[in-house]
């Protein structure tokens, strides 16, 4: 462990607002790349379902 | 090898063995991922020339890795899906081209906010940071070539020679762009290069840049799955499939 | 037999190399206004820069090159739009495509005639730019030198641009986002030349570098063009 305190370990040694940006916006890409493709498949599927009662209607 | 690379030309298996698969990848990723952070922002020791701010390494180097040979894997998957109509290959450049600039976008946010307090403004013209934007352009090209095209086949064919043509320019635009930096601003301190980095340093370097990758693979297994569900969805397998999950 | 007695007949390379250039050329030619549309868009561009950030002839003379080399960049990428576009339109491009010569030829044709009607007469008028820009005698004589080895490159790897849009509705700004960024070595190393020679610098290795590119651009593109053309007619 590096630091003493837990408040020293937010601080960074005064950069923390540099250290937990960089680490945020990795972290919000991170989920995005998970969310995005997740949502798509919800989307297709859903979309399928649609057109194949359609084509049994018809 | 030659059945698995002959299996690899059907979707409906890849999509079989891609789902075993998937949840593996994406705990392997995750754990790696988690320790990797942990261990570089809490345990590991600050650096002695630019104290705690260097922390941002464990992100920006294996994004900025990843970013590079996914446009790699793009031409070299680019290049299969041309000489051998692989559908697969074409799904892998267009699953790998959104991921890949998402990568570049963070490996350049992450330098921009590691400038600040290294070089004291946000941005620097430094060779690494400008062909880093240099790719996620072509990044944007690869990506609006593929929205532009509608039809699905020629998409994946025309970004294939795209991507292949940014790769035999990639190395032409590094060594250019080294040269130009050279010109305007002799010897920056670059973010990156250390005399050696102590293995308390790099260990958590590494299990990042491997879960950076096994995250990769996730996705990317993630979204030519949605690819092959669209391509396929005529054959029964996926209306068998669809009618499953749909009932559920 | 008839396909053994075709090609037995069919005109030589060089043969097609000409015929094509020539067709281009006419139809250029034909089409005046069109080729002089780039050249003043290449000259309001330059001008833009003495009145948006400033005439002084300090600056001038440190950007003039670079700002001469953007607007020959982007003079060229506003005229690749038309490189395929007409041939497309009117379906003569399908017929280049389905003859038996081979199809790079053609592409390399078409590519020199565009270098002919759009880079050559960008390289006359900028030493006029030049001398506006406040250079050097000398500096302009390296900066012809440059765009005479660049503006090749920039017809050459903006074909594969032109080639990779050409069926489609958005093409000329999307040929602008493929393209640029492939653009920057050219560009990075043509500026660089005439600043190391404004600094009374040796410039061989820089040309060398140049000539270095259009080699490999000369080489590779019109295959990928060719190659790019042939998806694009696919569908």
């Amino acid at each position: 462990m590096s630091f003493e305190s837990f408040s020293d370990f937010l601080a960074m040694g005064g950069h923390g607002l540099y250290v937990w940006l960089s680490y945020g916006v990795a972290a919000l890409i991170f989920l995005a790349n998970v969310i995005l493709p997740m949502k798509k498949k919800n989307e297709i599927v859903k979309k399928h379902v649609q057109r194949l009662k359609r084509e049994k209607v018809a | 090898m030659w059945t698995f690379f002959h299996k690899l030309g059907s979707p409906k298996w890849f999509y079989d063995i891609s789902g075993k698969w998937l949840p593996w990848f994406a705990v392997i990723s995750a754990l790696l991922l988690v320790l990797g952070s942990i261990w570089g922002l809490a345990f590991a020791p600050a650096d002695y020339q630019q104290g705690n701010s260097f922390r941002i390494i464990y992100i920006h180097v294996p994004s900025a890795i990843l970013a590079q040979s996914c446009f790699m894997m793009m031409a070299i998957a680019g290049a299969t899906g041309l000489i051998w109509k692989m559908k697969l290959a074409d799904m892998f450049v267009k699953a790998a081209a959104p991921v890949g600039a998402s990568f570049t976008f963070m490996a350049l946010l992450t330098g921009a906010v590691w400038g600040k307090p290294t070089w004291g403004t946000w941005w620097v013209w430094d060779a690494r940071l400008t062909s880093m934007l240099i790719l996620l352009f072509l990044y944007f090209g690869i990506m609006a070539l593929q929205s532009a095209i509608e039809d699905a086949a020629t998409a994946a064919k025309a970004s294939a020679v795209l991507a292949l043509v940014g790769m035999v320019n990639i190395p032409i635009i590094k060594y250019s762009v080294e040269w130009w930096n050279t010109l305007h601003q002799p010897a920056t301190f670059t973010l990156t290069e250390k005399p050696a980095m102590p293995a308390e340093m790099w260990i958590p370097l590494l299990v990042m840049v491997i879960g950076f990758y096994c995250f990769f693979t996730t996705v990317i297994l993630l979204r030519t799955r949605n690819e092959i569900l669209v391509r396929e969805r005529r054959t029964n397998w996926v209306k068998k499939l669809v009618t499953k999950r749909g009932a559920l | 037999m008839r396909a053994s007695a075709d090609i037995a007949t069919a005109p030589s390379v060089i043969h097609i190399f000409i015929t094509v250039l020539k067709r281009d050329l006419t139809l250029a030619y034909r089409r005046r206004q069109d080729l002089v549309n780039p050249m003043i868009f290449f000259i309001i561009v330059v001008s833009l820069f003495p009145l948006g950030v400033s005439p002084e002839k300090s600056f001038l003379q440190e950007a003039g090159a670079g700002v001469v080399w953007v607007a020959a960049l982007l003079a060229t990428l506003l005229s690749l739009d038309s490189l395929f576009k007409s041939d497309f339109e009117d379906g003569s491009l399908e017929q280049i495509v389905l003859t038996p010569q081979p199809l790079f030829i053609m592409v390399l044709a078409k590519i020199s005639a565009h270098w002919l009607v759009t880079g050559v007469p960008l390289i006359i008028l900028s030493p006029i730019l030049g001398v506006m820009m406040h250079l050097e005698f000398e500096t302009i004589k390296v900066l012809m030198l440059t765009l005479l080895l660049g503006t090749p490159v920039l017809s050459l790897v903006g074909a594969i641009g032109a080639a990779l849009t050409v069926g489609l509705r958005v093409g000329g700004v999307l040929i602008s986002l493929l393209i640029l960024p492939l653009y920057i070595p050219v560009l990075i190393f043509g500026t660089g030349t005439v600043q190391a020679a404004a600094n009374m610098l040796p410039i061989g290795g820089y040309i060398a570098l140049m000539g270095a590119i259009f080699a490999l651009s000369l080489t590779m593109s019109p295959l990928a063009a060719a190659a790019a053309l042939r998806i694009s007619l696919s569908n």
